[in-house]
């Protein structure tokens, strides 16, 4: 099971966060200040793991963005590798060439889609979602508005 | 009507502005969002960052309380707030804002609100009460977004007590005609399975039915629950392997829509779970693994090495097949799958590879040896992560001859390691290694001497521990002892003479010790330098006063001589005034002691820390001072559950003293303590340490443990020996295969003829490294070693949690031989299910069409015909055990018929059950460690009969060891069934009801008996410290309360009581203290149940705790016969 996902910038900057299993607040700033540290100070061209206390994080970085996974010991860390990707790829299919700014200003929606992706710390969705995630979105407004023009009293 | 109009034009641009064009970060950063994101980008310092957050917060705060903030706003204030929380800065005033949004707002608005509150709140937040109305009321939506957005929400936080509550209408939903609101209520249930077990028991067959879903997807998710479950009882589910077979070769061979693609992989996330499922079911399972092999085969196959997510399938794939049943042809598959990761230029295939050899090493050593290069590549590599897998790997087959090279190379480790938990990781494993295989007594001091100073202050505390138990114990020879003994205190001396103020804290209170219980084993040693030395720690800035009470402790065992008096004096008169009561009580000590040489002598006899010391752990000698403070006015003192029951006890409405469930305070709190364990370990300090390690420890365990079963006993020895056999064979190619090494070399930019002495060096590395491997058979690597045999003597009889993870191979082997001297018990432990299955069956093919009114039907029958029960079992089995036999002769005849493996034990009365003119049947249940047998004998007086019984309970499992159910009986002889119980549900008495059929002579006859037994024959005392005690009883959850008599006893009624209950119920004292006495048993051996007993008034207040139902109640009930009949 995922444990949590995090995402910032090369600056250290948190971007996103999830967490799958609960922390209270002070278990997750050192969390996350430890995985900026370790991260960040990684050498180039080393591999895309790291222990840190019982947990195995995976981490990948696209242009200036880390994305940063916190996987228990019996997980499979390339699988986890490829779930970055895939919401990368998410990312991209709905922003259109994602880049940082976009998941800055829309972090709300960058967390929407990533709740359809995993539920639960567990993969939710592999299919169709790289569509899904948009078309829920249109969805959602169509039903708004059906709903709306029903009752316009509201 | 005007008003409505103009809403809606103000609401419609926005609404299609907003959110008709995806991505469109341009529009947002026009918003107040958008302001303050670049604000903050504009400032320079962290400071201003600070100013700037607190104003926008407070703009927020005031917003969201005015009255007039429409839902819409609502929602951008909510994603403002949610990003200054981000930030790190509280915004906690809003959370209940984010409720009420979640709750009021449209589709929009109300899923901005559930992320927020998904975001702000915690899985134990107060306010989280509030949500589940709005979450109920989502999920009956006929809007499919809602129920979707209230489903996600549950996943993701969701109260544990208000489960119930929205659990019929989630249960529901598996029927929804949408596979996504099927998919998400699947992973809902998971998630409930996860963090409340016993609250989705009952749906089991519906997850059934979601794994046949037309819908992958929701199929895919079931399996997460599957493999749950396949994890704690993987018998239950054998019967589905044919079906997860089916599926992982439809996925394979491409059956799947092609949108489950990724990267033109069919569904690799599904592929990687059924891989998970199918190792979790072919474990030590031929037959089940052999169903698997083919589509093993295929997965191997068709997965091209070309992407990372084939590789991450193959890496599945080959760990499945090493964790089933062998089959050779797939282990060499597999292993050429290993040697492709491991010799990959990918650094994250060759961690993999690393991890896949570190999981199979023990059971294949060879194919340690094959890429023996690469490791030493690896322990060398820049990647930190390379190197500690690489250690990990060296670890398994660490063994008495590659000892040193390995312990050197984790110690190298250690000191460029700064992370705690890796530290106090592997200085548990050096230490362990050290333990086993110490070549010999100096290398083994040096090395733990490494150990503590390297470990620190975090290493967990049984290494010191241990390590001085293992000094003080010793072992069989007493000159190997005192050469062990004599060697650390010389070791020691000269650490104090050098630098001591850059030893960490347990490694000096571990010097002290030794210096203070054998500094005299060396003869030209004067007490006095001793002493000066111990004295310069206390004058040290960083010591502790842990440890300087430690050095107060030792300089008293050492002042025995003149000159060392006066130096002990000296400092016993520095600290009789600190501060520090410890020290003040230590120096104390020290001054009295040191002046009287007699008292000295008495107290502290040279060389004699082996007797045990007698505790007065119930502080009887302070009686007179308590009784003189409570004649004095002073409040009787009240321990601290007492004084919290009663604190409780007062807020609580109920009226009832001794209620079957806790209070609510006391509940609430225990319900947080116990999630404790379940939460992610990132508490730092000690306790924290040390309980990420012991979870890191357990899951060690688990992999030795699957990795030893199978190649367990019958299956895999025989084929391993050939194995063996070609390992040895290559034990030169570390010299002679150049081609390997070239292989193993290409990946790197160092290429071996390029460094020839280099080379060299890793060469002879390697042999040393590797070669207790070739040379000695593997299992030495499962077994353990001569000398930790010897070395851990003493530590095995302690049995500390750190040795039960350290050395898991013996305890499953000593369990396993124990399974085989116990010929019952080890025919008990085949297939338990079919035989129960067969028990219930029968009945229904004799008579009763309804298996569950069996029992009953067969009872009244019983009754009406029972005249031919010549004893009521009840006037035995009520109160004690063993009553006083009424029929001896027979009793005794029958005693001799007794199985051979359960004479040791103690059996009940041999009552009997029915008869007539030929046979006559009678019963005893024995009692061993692990189970309770019936046994029933059937004497036939006349000629041979072919006869047929079966017993069944509702509470217990009845399993008979016997494979037949006809057996034929002889004339004149008699014949003897056994029937293993194990309790299914805790009852008061359990009573039996059989049916025995018999054919002789060509007539069909037939007979009904019943036998009862009370709960207390399945009662075992359980053995724990009082530690233990204490972190088990927070972590159970059904209890009871009760007051019990007191014997009349004039000394000590309260253990006079205990003793009593102790004998009737074998039950086991932990501990007396005071008024207060802790008892624990268990129901067999692995139920647990803990009793606290206190004198309040007269009476024994009895306060039961059990992770089991109704287990309190029933042995209560016991407790009080017991003590009525007193």
């Amino acid at each position: 099971m995922i444990n949590f996902l995090l995402l910032f910038s090369r600056q250290g900057k948190l971007r996103l966060q999830k967490w799958f299993t609960p922390l209270s607040e002070r278990e997750k700033k050192k969390v996350i200040r430890d995985m900026t540290m370790s991260v960040l100070a990684r050498p180039p061209r080393t591999s895309n793991f790291l222990q840190w206390r019982d947990l195995k994080i995976v981490y990948k970085r696209y242009a200036s963005l880390y994305f940063c996974v916190g996987l228990e010991e019996k997980d499979n860390e390339l699988l986890a590798l490829e779930m970055i990707h895939r919401y990368v790829e998410l990312l991209d299919k709905y922003f259109g060439n994602v880049c940082e700014l976009d998941i800055i200003f829309n972090f709300e929606k960058a967390y929407f889609i990533l709740d359809e992706f995993l539920m639960g710390g567990e993969i939710l969705e592999t299919s169709k979602f790289a569509v899904g995630g948009s078309v829920e979105e249109a969805d959602t407004l169509q039903e708004t508005m059906e709903e709306y023009m029903s009752k316009p009293a509201y | 009507m005007s008003d409505v109009v103009e809403k809606t034009l103000t609401a419609l641009p926005s609404l299609l502005s907003l959110d008709s064009q995806p991505g469109s970060a341009k529009l947002s950063s026009n918003s107040k969002l958008g302001n303050l994101i670049r604000g903050i980008t504009e400032l320079t310092s962290k400071h201003e960052e600070e100013k700037l957050i607190q104003h926008e917060l407070s703009s927020i705060k005031e917003q969201v309380s005015s009255p007039n903030t429409t839902m819409r706003q609502m929602r951008e204030l909510m994603v403002r707030a949610v990003y200054c929380e981000m930030l790190g800065y509280e915004a906690s005033f809003s959370y209940i804002h984010a409720i009420k949004l979640a709750q009021q707002g449209n589709v929009l608005e109300k899923r901005v609100g559930y992320l927020a509150v998904s975001l702000f709140l915690n899985e134990n937040h107060e306010l989280l009460l509030l949500l589940v109305n709005t979450v109920l009321k989502d999920l009956q939506s006929t809007n499919l977004i809602e129920v979707c957005m209230a489903l996600t929400v549950v996943c993701q936080i969701f109260p544990k007590d208000m489960i119930p509550a929205i659990l019929p209408i989630v249960e529901e939903k598996l029927n929804h005609p949408k596979e996504i609101i099927r998919r998400k209520a699947v992973l809902a249930l998971h998630k409930f399975y996860l963090i409340a077990p016993n609250q989705v028991q009952h749906i089991h067959n519906k997850f059934r039915k979601a794994l046949c879903d037309k819908d992958p997807g929701v199929m895919t998710a079931s399996l997460h629950i599957y493999l749950q479950l396949i994890q704690e009882n993987a018998e239950a589910y054998k019967d589905l392997t044919a079906s997860f077979v089916t599926i992982l070769k439809q996925v394979v061979g491409g059956k799947l829509p092609m949108d489950f693609n990724y990267h033109s992989v069919p569904a690799p996330w599904l592929q990687i779970q059924l891989l998970r499922i199918l190792s979790l079911l072919g474990k030590n399972d031929q037959r089940t693994s052999e169903v698997m092999y083919e589509v093993l085969d295929e997965s191997l196959r068709r997965a091209e090495m070309n992407h990372n997510i084939t590789y991450a399938i193959l890496y599945e794939c080959v760990k499945c097949v090493y964790t089933i049943h062998p089959k050779s042809e797939l282990l060499e598959k597999a292993a050429t799958c290993i040697g492709n990761f491991v010799l990959s230029p990918k650094i994250n295939l060759k961690y993999l590879g690393l991890k896949a050899l570190t999981y199979v090493v023990q059971q294949d050593p060879k194919l340690a040896l094959q890429h023996q290069m690469t490791i030493i590549e690896c322990l060398d590599h820049s990647d930190v992560i390379i190197k500690r897998e690489t250690l990990e790997l060296l670890f398994r087959i660490t063994n008495a001859q590659n000892v040193t090279v390995i312990v050197e190379k984790m110690l190298d480790f250690l000191r460029l390691s700064k992370d705690d938990h890796t530290t106090v990781d592997l200085a548990g494993k050096v230490a362990e290694l050290a333990e086993k295989y110490a070549p010999d007594n100096e290398w083994f001091i040096q090395t733990m001497n490494a150990v503590f100073s390297l470990g620190g202050d975090m290493m967990q505390p049984e290494i010191p521990n241990g390590f001085l138990k293992l000094l003080s114990e010793g072992f069989d020879s007493e000159e190997e002892d005192r050469k062990l003994r004599l060697f650390a205190v010389n070791s020691y001396i000269s650490l104090l003479q050098g630098d001591p103020s850059k030893l960490p804290q347990r490694f000096l209170q571990v010097i002290c010790w030794v210096l203070g219980e054998y500094s005299y084993l060396k003869d030209d040693l004067d007490p006095v330098v001793v002493l000066r030395l111990l004295a310069q720690l206390l004058d040290m800035k960083g010591s502790s006063s842990d440890t300087k009470s430690w050095v107060l402790v030792a300089m008293t065992k050492l002042c025995w001589s003149e000159t060392a008096v006066s130096v002990a004096q000296q400092v016993a008169e520095t600290y009789s005034s600190s501060f520090d009561t410890t020290l003040r009580q230590r120096a104390q000590e020290l001054q009295h002691l040191s002046r009287d040489s007699q008292l000295h002598s008495r107290v502290l006899p040279p060389g004699g820390s082996l007797e045990p010391v007698e505790v007065d752990s119930s502080l009887s000698f302070l009686d007179g001072f308590v009784s003189e403070a409570l004649s004095a006015g002073a409040a009787p003192y009240k321990p601290l559950h007492q004084r919290q029951e009663e604190l409780s006890r007062s807020k609580a409405l109920s009226l009832e003293p001794y209620g079957l469930s806790l209070p609510i305070s006391t509940s609430s709190c225990s319900i947080t303590d116990r999630q404790s364990p379940t939460l992610l370990s990132t508490s730092s300090g000690l306790s924290g340490d040390s309980t990420d390690f012991s979870h890191r420890g357990s899951s060690t365990t688990l992999k030795l443990d699957g990795v030893r079963r199978v190649w367990g006993r019958e299956g895999y020895l025989a084929q391993k020996e050939p194995v063996e056999e070609v390992a040895q064979v290559e034990i030169p190619s570390p010299l002679r295969s150049p081609g390997q090494q070239g292989d193993a070399d290409s990946c790197h930019s160092r290429t071996p003829t390029a460094n020839p002495e280099g080379d060299r060096e890793k060469q002879q590395l390697a042999s040393s490294l590797f070669g207790g491997l070739s040379s000695q058979s593997s299992v030495c690597l499962m077994e353990k070693s001569e000398r930790f045999g010897r070395k851990a003597k003493g530590q095995r009889a302690s049995s500390t949690p750190n040795e039960q993870r350290s050395d898991p191979s013996v305890s499953s082997s000593s369990a396993v031989d124990n399974l085989l001297c116990n010929n019952l018990l080890e025919e008990n432990s085949e297939p338990i299910d079919s035989s129960t299955k067969q028990t219930f069956q029968h009945p229904q093919s004799l008579r009763v069409p309804n298996g569950a009114c069996d029992a009953e039907a067969i009872i009244s029958d019983d009754d009406t015909k029972g005249r031919n029960r010549p004893v009521s079992p009840e006037e035995h089995v009520e109160g004690d055990d063993f009553p006083p036999c009424e029929d001896k002769s027979k009793d005794l005849s029958l005693t001799a018929h007794l199985p051979a493996e359960l004479s040791g034990f103690s059996h009940s009365e041999i009552i009997p059950l029915c008869s007539n003119r030929s046979l006559d049947l009678s019963a005893c249940h024995v009692q061993t460690d692990n189970t309770v047998v019936l046994v029933v004998f059937v004497t036939n007086s006349s000629e041979d009969a072919n006869l047929q019984i079966q017993v069944l309970s509702e509470e217990l499992e009845v399993c008979c060891p016997c494979e037949s159910p006809v057996e034929e009986v002889r004339g004149h002889s008699v014949s003897v069934r056994q029937y293993s119980l194990t309790v299914k549900r805790p009852l008061v008495h359990f009573e039996l009801v059989g049916r025995l059929s018999y054919s002789a002579a060509g007539t069909l006859q037939s007979m009904q008996f019943s036998y009862k037994l009370p709960l207390t024959s399945f009662i075992r005392p359980l053995t724990v410290s009082t530690e233990e005690y204490g972190s088990m009883w927070l972590a159970f959850s059904h209890d009871t309360k009760q007051n019990l008599t007191l014997m009349k006893e004039e000394q000590e009624p309260l253990s006079a009581t205990l003793n009593a209950l102790k004998k009737k119920l074998s039950l086991h004292v932990v501990e007396i203290i005071g008024v207060e006495g802790l008892v624990a048993c268990s129901l067999l051996q692995d139920q647990p149940c803990l009793m606290h007993c206190r004198v309040h008034a007269g009476r024994l207040a009895v306060w039961l705790r059990s992770p089991v139902a109704d287990l309190p109640d029933c042995l209560l009930y016991h407790c009080q016969r017991a003590l009525q009949e007193h």
